[in-house]
């Protein structure tokens, strides 16, 4: 534990230390603010929802997953850090988890600075709260997954690009999954559905938080976690 | 206190090392020596716990490498041929992780890191980036990460390459102090580095260990004839015809301003030789014995090994090149005597 807490602060100080996240927040914060806004522009001022941001952020989200995770292993591997980490006592599962958090936390606080937008509302309308705090929880637990399967990304190479893409491909392509589904037959189109990482997401929106929809994306970040393991102990073998 | 077994490491079809087993004692500064791709870099990754053997065993203290690698890896200290440094961090900042990293308790941390920085020579860096650091610092603070838990057993991998010969001589004057209470098994090609720090000598080739043992007896093993170097005041042509002459001299060579006379070791021809010299009225102003040099001795292990199994292993090997031997002649000014005798070849 206490080594997972020492790679997870470490992983957090590097992001804060570079240019590299602050840019990847103002983006971040730029492009959602605009979906933000647009929406509302869109139905006249209307709505008091969140909406606009929602709808871009789920996507962005995957985007910038794949951004974010894509050093964390690959760039150590380049530079032969990799060889200091791997040889101090601290158990593989503990660098896969303190990089992990450490990404999280990075990905949370982004999403802390988008707040002001429901706050926003909160001061100059009145707002349904349920949908807006279940949309959050969504976006946290859908970052979560996409993270890890990022820092799987990042696990099984050395190079920062193939990370991204490799992560990008999982992402987009589970969350097209759903898409897929939905074309496809009966029987085969409800499997594809129940494996998409977009099928539980339309709930958090709607304001309900379905167990499944967790246990979800609490899985598949799980399971992504394990593979990163095993990938860095096959790469002892290798 | 290191304790290698029957190890042999495949890369997919290649093998990096075959079969090899050798011990380290406690308290032993023993030097892991051989051309690059040798397979000393795999052992020691193989010994540190980053890499798994394909067969045979590595123990450091009562561990085995392979199953109670994190018990370990506790003992070990670990500097990797490319120093494993965060180059976005400053030397505290990175020597503070790496010492929570290694298991030192946060109080201690802060401690440990001033005892490191200052045997290392590191305090004016205390605060710079890595990334701004000379190679030769970014070295020290790679051997000062390596040895911030205190470690019983450091394993250095090439610890002194690409540093500049005064750097370089206080690194190893460094890597002498920390053998007094240590055991260290350390990697070089570089011949005379091995010689100066090593008690004893592992030559590694084409991943078998082709000699195992001090210097000294290393040397003499290998020639199986002694040399002395002569100083004549007397015509060199001459000199060297009177002294070929000698029964049981093999051989001399002239090179200014000294005889090297070669002989079986067998035969202690000192005194006739003397005689020859007086006898004709000229004066002997100098007289020693040549050891042969590491490199001597490198060269004739790794090219023998090479004749006696050319059959099968031509899909791996890095032959020793010149380049390698080049290195090493550069490192002659600061490299003492194997060296001035490796250099007045």
């Amino acid at each position: 534990m206490k080594n997972i807490l020492v790679i997870a602060r470490k992983e957090l100080g590097t992001y804060l230390g570079s240019p590299m996240a602050y840019i990847v927040t103002a983006v971040f914060l730029a492009l959602t603010g605009t979906f933000f806004t647009t929406y509302l522009a869109g139905v006249g001022y209307g709505d008091t929802s969140i909406r606009g941001f929602v709808n871009a952020a789920r996507f962005l989200v995957l985007l910038f997953a794949a951004v974010l995770t894509m050093r964390l292993v690959s760039e150590e591997k380049k530079v032969g850090t990799w060889e200091l980490l791997l040889t101090v006592p601290v158990r593989d599962v503990e660098i896969v988890v303190g990089k992990f958090l450490g990404a999280l936390a990075m990905l949370t606080g982004m999403l802390m600075l988008t707040l002001y937008y429901p706050i926003m509302l909160m001061s100059f309308g009145d707002p349904d709260i349920g949908p807006m705090a279940t949309s959050y929880l969504g976006l946290f637990l859908l970052g979560g997954a996409c993270l890890a399967a990022g820092v799987f990304a990042s696990s099984v190479t050395a190079n920062q690009i193939v990370s991204a893409v490799v992560a990008g491909g999982i992402l987009f392509g589970l969350w097209f999954l759903g898409v897929l589904g939905g074309l496809a037959p009966g029987a085969i189109g409800d499997v594809l559905a129940l494996f998409s990482l977009s099928t539980y997401f339309a709930d958090f929106e709607r304001g309900i938080v379905d167990t499944r929809g967790v246990v979800y994306y609490v899985t598949f970040a799980l399971l992504f976690l394990y593979l990163s393991v095993r990938s860095i102990e096959v790469g002892r073998w290798r | 206190m290191i304790r290698i077994e029957n190890l042999t490491k495949y890369y997919g079809e290649r093998r990096a090392v075959d079969d090899i087993s050798f011990s380290v004692e406690q308290g032993e500064i023993v030097g892991f020596l051989g051309p690059n791709g040798a397979g000393k870099s795999t052992t020691m990754r193989i010994i540190t716990g980053f890499l798994m053997p394909t067969r045979g065993d590595a123990w450091v203290g009562d561990h085995n490498m392979a199953t109670e690698s994190l018990q370990g890896r506790r003992h070990i200290g670990y500097l990797p041929e490319v120093v494993p440094l965060y180059t976005d961090m400053t030397t505290r900042a990175y020597l503070e992780y790496v010492a929570r990293l290694r298991g030192v308790e946060r109080r201690a941390v802060r401690g440990r890191v001033d005892d490191v920085v200052q045997q290392c020579a590191l305090e004016e860096y205390y605060d710079v980036l890595l990334a701004k650091l000379s190679k030769g610092f970014r070295q020290r603070v790679g051997l000062a990460q390596s040895i911030i838990h205190d470690p019983e057993v450091l394993i250095l991998d090439e610890p002194t390459i690409g540093i500049d010969p005064i750097q370089v001589s206080q690194t190893r004057q460094l890597i002498r102090d920390l053998g007094k209470n240590r055991t260290i098994l350390l990697s070089s090609h570089i011949l005379p580095e091995v010689s100066m720090v090593c008690e004893r000598v592992i030559i590694i080739h084409q991943g078998r260990i082709v000699a195992e043992d001090s210097i000294d007896r290393l040397s003499t093993m290998v020639s199986g004839a002694e040399r002395l170097r002569l100083r004549v005041d007397g015509p060199a042509d001459d000199v060297a015809a009177a002294l070929e002459a000698v029964p049981g001299v093999a051989g001399v060579t002239f090179s200014e301003p000294n005889h090297l006379v070669e002989f079986a070791a067998d035969e202690h021809p000192h005194g006739e030789i003397t005689a020859a010299i007086m006898a004709r009225g000229w004066t002997l102003t100098g007289m020693e014995t040549v050891t042969m040099s590491l490199e001597e001795i490198f060269l004739q292990l790794t090219t023998k090994d090479d004749d006696d199994d050319d059959d099968d292993d031509d899909s791996y090997g890095d032959e020793l090149d010149d380049d390698e031997l080049g290195d090493a002649g550069d490192e002659d000014e600061t490299a003492g005597e194997g060296a001035e005798q490796g250099a007045e070849r």
